[in-house]
Formats: C-alpha cells, structure tokens, sequence
C-alpha cells in the first residue's frame, strides 16, 4: 500500500524530442545557394531586401521564399523545396 | 497477477476480520486433516486459520482472479478449474461440495459470511488500479522525495502546485467519461504527441478537476487542437494571448460552473480547473513551455486558467454556442485565442445607442486603436448592461451591426503618421473607410454579478487564416 500511494502515473506524451545535431557550418558562402525565408512578419522583406543586396555583391546566388504567415509552421513543401535547393538559410524572424 | 493457476482439491478463501471465517475455522482443520487436499488463502494474515497450512493472500491476487465478493468461500477445483463453489456457511452446501458428513459439529446450520477484502471500498479503488490498463508510465518517487516538488522538479507545473496523479485519482477521474482511455483526443502540438482520454485525465488530475469536468476538458482540448484554432502559433507568439474557454449549455449548471459574480474571477472550482487542464495538457503533452517554444513577451495571468461560462438563463440573446450552430440544449465549448479582460464602465447610458458608445471605445483600443481587422474580441455584456439592450428591444445581431458601424473609421485617421503615431494602418488605405472588426470577429456573450453597470472586452490574437479562428465543439458524454 504504502508503495502504490508513491506511484504516479506520467502527464506527458511520453515522447523524447529528436535532438539533432546543427548541419556543419560553410568556412564561406562561396559556391553555395543561399535562402532568404520571410515569415510574413512586416518589414522582413526591407531586412531580405538588403541581404539580397550585400549577397548578390559578393557573387552569392540566393533564393527568396515566403511562409503564408507568421503564426504557423511552414508547410512542409516550402520546407522540402528549401531544403533542396539551398545550402544555408537566412530566416527574418521578426518585425 | 495473470490468473492465478489453482491447486485441484478443495480452496478455501478466508479472512481473520471475519466471524464467520472464524466460525468455521474448525471445519477446515477438520478437512486439513481429512484425506482431500485442501488449500486455505488467507485476505488479511497469513497466521490464520491457526494450526493449519495458510497462503498468504494478503496481496488480493487469487482472491481478484476468484471474483469474490463473499468469505469464506469454498471452491472444488478440477484440473486447476473451478468446479463448483459455496459461499459463508452452510451445512448442507458444505457437506455437498466436500461431500463428508456430518461436518461441523455444534456449528448453527447457516451463517452468511463476510465481505471480501476485494470488495472493501478502499481496497477495490487500489486494485482496479493494477488491473485498469491505464498505459501511462509509472513514475514512482523515492520516500524522502516531497510530491508537490518532484512535480515542481519534473517541469510539469504550471508554478503552482498540482494534486498528485495517482493510479487510483485518474481512474476516479475516467469515471467522468464514457469515451475508452486509449481513445486519442487529439495531437497536441507544438510536439503533437498524441493525446489520449488517459492523459487528459491525469493532467485534469493534476489540475484539480472533478470526474464530471473531464467532458469538458475533453471538449476544449479537442478544440484547442484544431487546425482554425491553431494552439501551435498561439503557443509561440509574442503576443499575449491563450486559450478562453467559454462554455455554454447545461452542462455549465450541472458542473456548478460560475456565470455570475466574479464569473471571471477566482474562487469556483470547475471555472479554475477546467482552464488549468487544459493549459496543464498543452504543458506537458503538448510540451509547450513558456521560455521555450512560449515565447510570449508579457503573456497574461489567464495562461494559467481562463475559462468561464455564459449566464444563459439572464440573457436577453441567445447564447453563445446556439448562435455558432450547436442545438438549443446542448453543451458546447467554445476556445477564443484571448487575454484581458478589459473592463468598460458606463453607469449612465440608459439607450442603446449611448451603451453601444462606450464599448464601441472599449473595443476600439484592442491591439491599437490605429491597427484594424487583425484581430477578433469576446464582449462580455453583463446583466445590468444587457437590460439597456433588453428593454430597447436590441437582439445581438443589433448590437453586432452599431457596434461595427461605430468602429469603422475614415483611414485619414488611421493610417501610419496620422494623429501623431507612427503606427497604423498602411499609408495606401487613407482613403478607405477601415472596419476595426469583421462580423464574425465579434463575439458576444452575457455573463457576471446582478449589480454593476461594467462590462468587459477579452481581446484576441491574429485573426482568421493567418491567426486563430475562434472554435466551438459540443461536450460528449
């Protein structure tokens, strides 16, 4: 009795989150497609924009992409077509 | 546990706390010394019958795996299968079974017997535990451990201390619902691990709910979790807001939920509890944290519990679920993605068009007063309030048509720069009349004390597609 009154039963989902590891970090940006993600929050794009810019001045090739809005997670075709087209992604987070 | 095997020959299943047990006790050393085996299990010593070989079934198991509900009971086992059986004392039925006579000599011919320990009330709770299913993981706390700080420790508060969820409290809590434990609720993000009838019950447990709350929570969880609703985003926005439960229907009544004094208060069980589980299910199944995947800048004290329901019988309208399409009658949740409340005073107003005045003012400073159509409000109209409305014959729809006429501003006023601020809306609409809310972003519900001429405006989040959509579901049984 006395062991069964300290047994509790877990609130959680019982789930361990996949930790996984940071893809390794490019020494340059040489050769390598980069993303401009907007998550839809206002002015990200004048952040984009000037990236774009600077990048484009140094011979980077980038890509520009755009979440739907900013209170949902990517769909995950714009998450796959991101993946597969680019080496390094620059997200603007917020406004 | 698993179904005891049983030894072939007679069984007896015995008590010491019983009077018949002891009565009969000569009997069974009598068969013990007969030539029949005989095996006796005793509930509560194993040092009972004395002078005869006793199992110790103190731990219940073979008395479970006998169904009883009455000792002693005498049993004839063949090939480990139960024969036949007899319960308390009888003469003749003992004779029969053990088919020796005389048997018992001096004894009355019939004494009904006790209870078995299987059916004691305390006892029972404790052994459907280890026998329910329940699938959750068993987390057992060392003695010295404290159990509001283990919780604490584990990270499955929401910083106050919860009631500890033991086997037998979630199964008390399951009573609550007809729905299967395993039945999954819904996926709760951000995570989305599933959520079954099980573990909102532990975390309504937790919560400090009763057994007739857990259809609501289901309900609101069920809610909470749908894709208009969008917990996910609402969870990781700066913005302050959470999940608002408002109930609706009779369920309310029955729960003794509070639409009255204080209805957005403090101090009613179910009204405190109900919008805790579900915050609590978010937290822990969901894995919602604030710091973490919360990234509210101030958030609001209703993140920990913000759930009322609507005072039908008062209103002057119909209420808030009926209106959103559930059948007059049923219960229903509705989940609004809100923070607040804002009050509004008017104690002068006695025409609707001057009332619709001020919480049209009220309304306007939600979010900005320069910044329209992003977001959604629950009014919240109280009783000395709505008999303004009652009187001048207003129904809601009414109400709804002034109070976005009212809201709906020249965009010279609203645009960035104008006023002397440099938010509002973009420079592109100036020319445009701007509504501050659309008609399905205006919810409106009766609720509060009898007396006070205040009322309240619960402010939303991003509305609509790019935010959240308020969400209404009936409870179940």
């Amino acid at each position: 009795m006395s062991t069964e009154s300290r047994v509790f039963l877990d609130p959680t989902s019982e789930l361990e989150p996949v930790a996984r590891a940071l893809a390794p970090r490019p020494a340059s940006l040489e050769g390598n497609v980069v993303g401009l993600l907007d998550i839809s929050k206002p002015r990200g794009d004048v952040f984009l924009d000037r990236l774009e810019t600077l990048l484009g001045e140094r011979g980077v090739r980038t890509l520009r992409f755009r979440k739907p809005t900013f209170a949902k997670v990517a769909p995950v075709d714009l998450r796959h077509e991101i993946a597969t087209k680019c080496d390094v992604v620059i997200e603007a987070l917020a406004d | 546990m698993g179904g005891a095997v049983l030894p072939d020959g007679l069984v007896a299943v015995v008590k010491r706390d019983c009077p018949t047990c002891n009565l009969v006790a000569p009997v069974l050393a009598e068969l013990a010394a007969g030539g029949e085996a005989l095996t006796v299990y005793c509930q509560d010593d194993p040092s009972f019958p004395p002078g005869i070989e006793v199992v110790d079934d103190t731990d219940l198991d073979v008395s479970l795996s006998l169904d009883l509900i009455t000792v002693p009971t005498l049993l004839r086992v063949e090939g480990g299968a139960e024969v036949d059986r007899t319960e308390g004392w009888s003469r003749p039925a003992w004779e029969k079974l053990t088919g020796r006579s005389p048997l018992g000599d001096g004894l009355p011919e019939h004494r009904p017997g006790c209870g078995s320990l299987t059916v004691d009330p305390l006892v029972a709770e404790r052994l459907a535990a280890r026998s329910t299913g329940l699938r959750s993981r068993r987390v057992e706390l060392a003695a010295a451990e404290d159990e509001p700080e283990a919780f604490f420790e584990r990270g499955w508060t929401d910083g106050l201390p919860v009631v500890a969820p033991t086997p037998a409290r979630v199964l008390r809590m399951l009573e609550g619902t007809t729905r299967p434990p395993d039945e999954v609720v819904a996926l709760v993000p951000p995570a989305f691990g599933e959520c079954t009838v099980e573990k909102v019950a532990v975390n309504a447990v937790m919560a400090g709910c009763r057994p007739e709350y857990l259809p609501v929570v289901l309900a609101a969880v069920e809610a909470a979790c749908s894709d208009e609703f969008n917990m996910h985003g609402l969870l990781c926005t700066t913005w302050f807001a959470g999940p608002v439960v408002i109930v609706n229907g009779p369920v309310a009544r029955q729960i003794g939920m509070n639409s009255g004094v204080n209805a957005l208060g403090q101090g009613n069980r179910a009204n405190a509890t109900i919008g805790r589980a579900l915050q609590l299910v978010v937290r822990n199944v969901g894995g919602g944290r604030p710091g973490e995947i919360d990234r509210a800048t101030l958030g609001n004290p209703g993140k920990y519990t913000f759930c009322f329901a609507e005072d039908e019988e008062g209103s002057p309208w119909e209420p808030l679920a009926v209106e959103r399409g559930v059948p007059e009658g049923t219960s229903a949740v509705t989940l609004f993605a809100g923070y607040g409340p804002h009050a509004v005073a008017d104690q002068l107003s006695r025409t609707p068009e001057s009332l619709a005045r001020s919480l049209a003012w009220a309304l306007e400073g939600i979010f900005h007063p320069k910044l329209a159509f992003y977001t959604d409000a629950v009014l919240v109209i109280s009783p000395e309030h709505a008999r303004v409305f009652r009187e001048a014959g207003w129904d809601k729809a009414r109400l709804r048509a002034e109070l976005l006429g009212l809201l709906t501003k020249p965009g010279t006023e609203m645009v960035r720069g104008a006023r002397g601020c440099a938010e509002g809306m973009p420079e592109s609409l100036a020319d445009a009349d701007i509504p501050k809310y659309t008609p399905d972003g205006l919810l409106i519900v009766h609720a509060g004390g009898g007396a006070g001429l205040f009322s309240a405006v619960i402010g939303g989040w991003v509305r609509g597609e790019i935010g959240s959509t308020p969400v209404t579901r009936e409870v179940k049984t």
